[in-house]
């Protein structure tokens, strides 16, 4: 098939495409097929089925939910952070970037256990929020913190990099024509990197809403999707997780293919 | 007027130094240096968009050294134009109007003065990327002039464009200085551009400003080795054209005359350049329509190659080769004669 495809578009087919197209064909394979596999062994009947499981349609609103609220709560203060990164130099910054970027290394149990040790009820900031009424231990806001934690590095890079690629000049014409700080930002800067902004965002929230080990940590209950996932697995086997893993994969997939072809509507390629 | 004292500005590499000039109301002034010298940078610190070591800026008799730039009044132009891309050409234009919440009507009359003063009204609804680069900066103007600034800071205004619209764009700069007695501020690395524009040129090279004066005692009377590198790049002449016999123009420049291709008609400056010009110390039967008669008044040793002063007058800039050189036996006071075809003549 991918040699008809080659040849189609006369494309010269020499031995290294032939190698490269053969080793891609392998890789696409070996994501597509568990995809599809378990999209298709269960029966549009047994997915209807789960999805009338209340259980089921709570733990995926619930993931969908906390992943929103992290995202929202990343791009307030992931944002700023962002921009601050694209246009200052300063010293330290590269330590800065490259902590950033520590969530995505580290195995996610680890930084559940890490998130514990602040938040925690024992802990510094576990005791301030606790008096505001706020506690992170098996509850939403700790699925959050936790989703937060792995997640807000995706969006504060992609929203760099397009913090970057807006001209730093057009700021200064702003400026120049009487514009603020604060509207050239919010005429100038944000509009112009909005796609990548907009693009980090859709990561984050996706990134959220597949967290398992850090969520597992903090917050085991309520149970998101991902959780229950496991849960069931654990308890009753794999053909009881089974339909609830494909509805969690199709949910997945049908939020994000429609994101990503909104996010990069328009965009020249 | 604008007063710029002593004004140092941290490059990294190297350091803008002790930078002092004015620049009187109405006045279209230009500073001439090589790329690299710190010129977007020194503009951009009179606009308030680069931090200052120190000197002082001054505003029609008020300091501005560390005023925002959106309060200062002072426009800027840049050499890629800069237009907000995801703005139509109308919304850069009224961008500044819309940010003072002028009333509808007021926004709308200065528009309408705007397209009218650059004849852009076909282009409002345009994307900046669908512009060329001629219309592109008429546009990067037009919003500048927009707010009404005090100064108008031109950054290389000409040199992205092609020599068509270069001409077109400036001929509208001069035009819209003059019509606005707007005061303007332009860097530039090319001396033609400058002689053709500025009132007063200051020179700028190694971090400093090596000299102020009029193109003429800039060309002249250059007093020191960099500005007279700069100067000597070219022969510049003013004079006036008329109609010649054949297809060539005429320059009369004092007394002299000299043929040149151009449609330009009356008062213009020319240019030539020094490699253009060759010299022998026989009349030359040639293809070429301009053979002078001179004296050689000064030769500077360049090395390969030598920059012969001849006075006619006035006085031509003609470079040799130190080969040539010594082949023809050249000394100063030797009579010489120059030969260079119409077409080398720019008419500016």
């Amino acid at each position: 098939m991918s040699h008809g495809v080659l040849s189609v578009r006369r494309v010269s087919a020499n031995k290294m495409t032939i190698t490269f197209a053969l080793l891609a064909l392998v890789i696409m394979l070996f994501v597509f097929l568990p995809l599809a596999k378990t999209i298709f062994s269960s029966s549009p009947t047994m997915l209807f089925d789960s999805l009338l499981d209340d259980k089921v349609r709570g733990a995926i609103w619930l993931s969908l939910y906390t992943a929103l609220l992290a995202t929202v709560v990343g791009a307030i203060f992931g944002i700023p952070l962002a921009y601050i990164l694209a246009r200052f130099d300063f010293p330290g910054k590269r330590t800065v970037e490259g902590l950033i970027d520590v969530p995505i290394v580290i195995p996610h149990t680890a930084a559940g256990i890490a998130l514990l040790f602040v938040f925690g009820r024992n802990f510094l900031a576990g005791k301030a929020f606790n008096l505001i009424g706020i506690n992170f231990v098996d509850s939403v806001a700790g699925i959050v913190i936790a989703m937060l934690f792995v997640s807000i590095p995706f969006l504060i890079d992609s929203a760099k990099e397009g913090f970057k690629a807006v001209d730093v000049r057009l700021e200064k014409v702003s400026r120049t024509l009487g514009a603020s700080p604060w509207q050239t930002f919010f005429r100038i800067s944000l509009p112009l990197a909005w796609r990548s902004i907009l693009a980090g965002n859709v990561m984050m929230w996706a990134r959220g809403i597949s967290e398992f080990g850090a969520v597992m940590i903090l917050a085991y209950h309520p149970m998101v999707a991902s959780i229950l996932v496991a849960d069931r697995f654990e308890e009753y086997g794999l053909d009881y997780a089974r339909p609830m893993a494909a509805l969690l994969i199709l949910v997945c997939l049908v939020i994000f293919i429609g994101l990503r072809a909104f996010a990069y509507s328009g965009e020249k390629t | 007027m604008i007063e710029v004292k002593n004004l140092s500005v941290d490059l990294g590499d190297f350091l803008l130094k002790d930078i002092t000039f004015d620049v009187k109301q109405g006045e279209y002034y230009i500073i001439l240096g090589p790329t690299g010298a710190g010129k977007t940078v020194l503009l951009e610190s009179i606009a308030g968009l680069h931090p200052i070591r120190k000197g002082e800026i001054w505003l029609n008799g008020k300091e501005i050294t560390n005023l925002e730039p959106e309060r200062r009044g002072i426009g800027v132009v840049y050499q890629d134009y800069v237009l907000f891309p995801h703005l139509s050409v109308k919304e850069n234009i009224v961008f500044g109007l819309r940010l003072r919440r002028q009333p509808r009507q007021e926004i709308e009359a200065t528009l309408s003065w705007l397209v009218e003063l650059l004849n852009i009204s076909h282009l409002l609804q345009r994307k900046p990327g669908t512009l060329s680069g001629g219309e592109s900066q008429k546009v990067a103007l037009a919003r500048a002039l927009s707010v009404k600034p005090a100064v108008l800071l031109l950054d290389e205004p000409l040199s992205a464009l092609d020599p068509g619209a270069r001409e077109d764009i400036q001929h509208e700069l001069r035009r819209i200085h003059d019509r606005l007695n707007i005061t303007v501020i332009q860097v530039t690395h090319d001396f033609e551009e400058a002689v053709a524009l500025g009132h007063r040129i200051a020179v700028i090279g190694e971090g400093r400003i090596m000299q102020i004066g009029t193109s003429e005692q800039i060309f002249r009377q250059p007093n020191s080795e960099f500005v007279a590198r700069f100067a000597m790049s070219r022969n510049i002449f003013s004079g006036e054209v008329r109609d010649g016999d054949e297809e060539c123009a005429v320059i009369n420049i004092g007394d002299m005359e000299v043929a040149a291709v151009t449609e330009l008609r009356g008062e213009i400056h020319a240019s030539l350049r020094p490699e253009d010009i060759l010299i022998s110390t026989e009349p030359l039967k040639s293809s070429a329509r301009n053979c002078l008669h001179g004296v050689i008044s000064r030769i500077d040793d360049r090395g390969s190659t030598l920059l012969l002063t001849v006075t006619v007058p006035p006085e031509f800039i003609c470079l040799v080769t130190r080969h040539s050189f010594e082949e023809m036996g050249l000394t100063e006071w030797k009579e010489v004669y120059m030969t260079f075809k119409a077409s080398a003549v720019h008419i500016f």
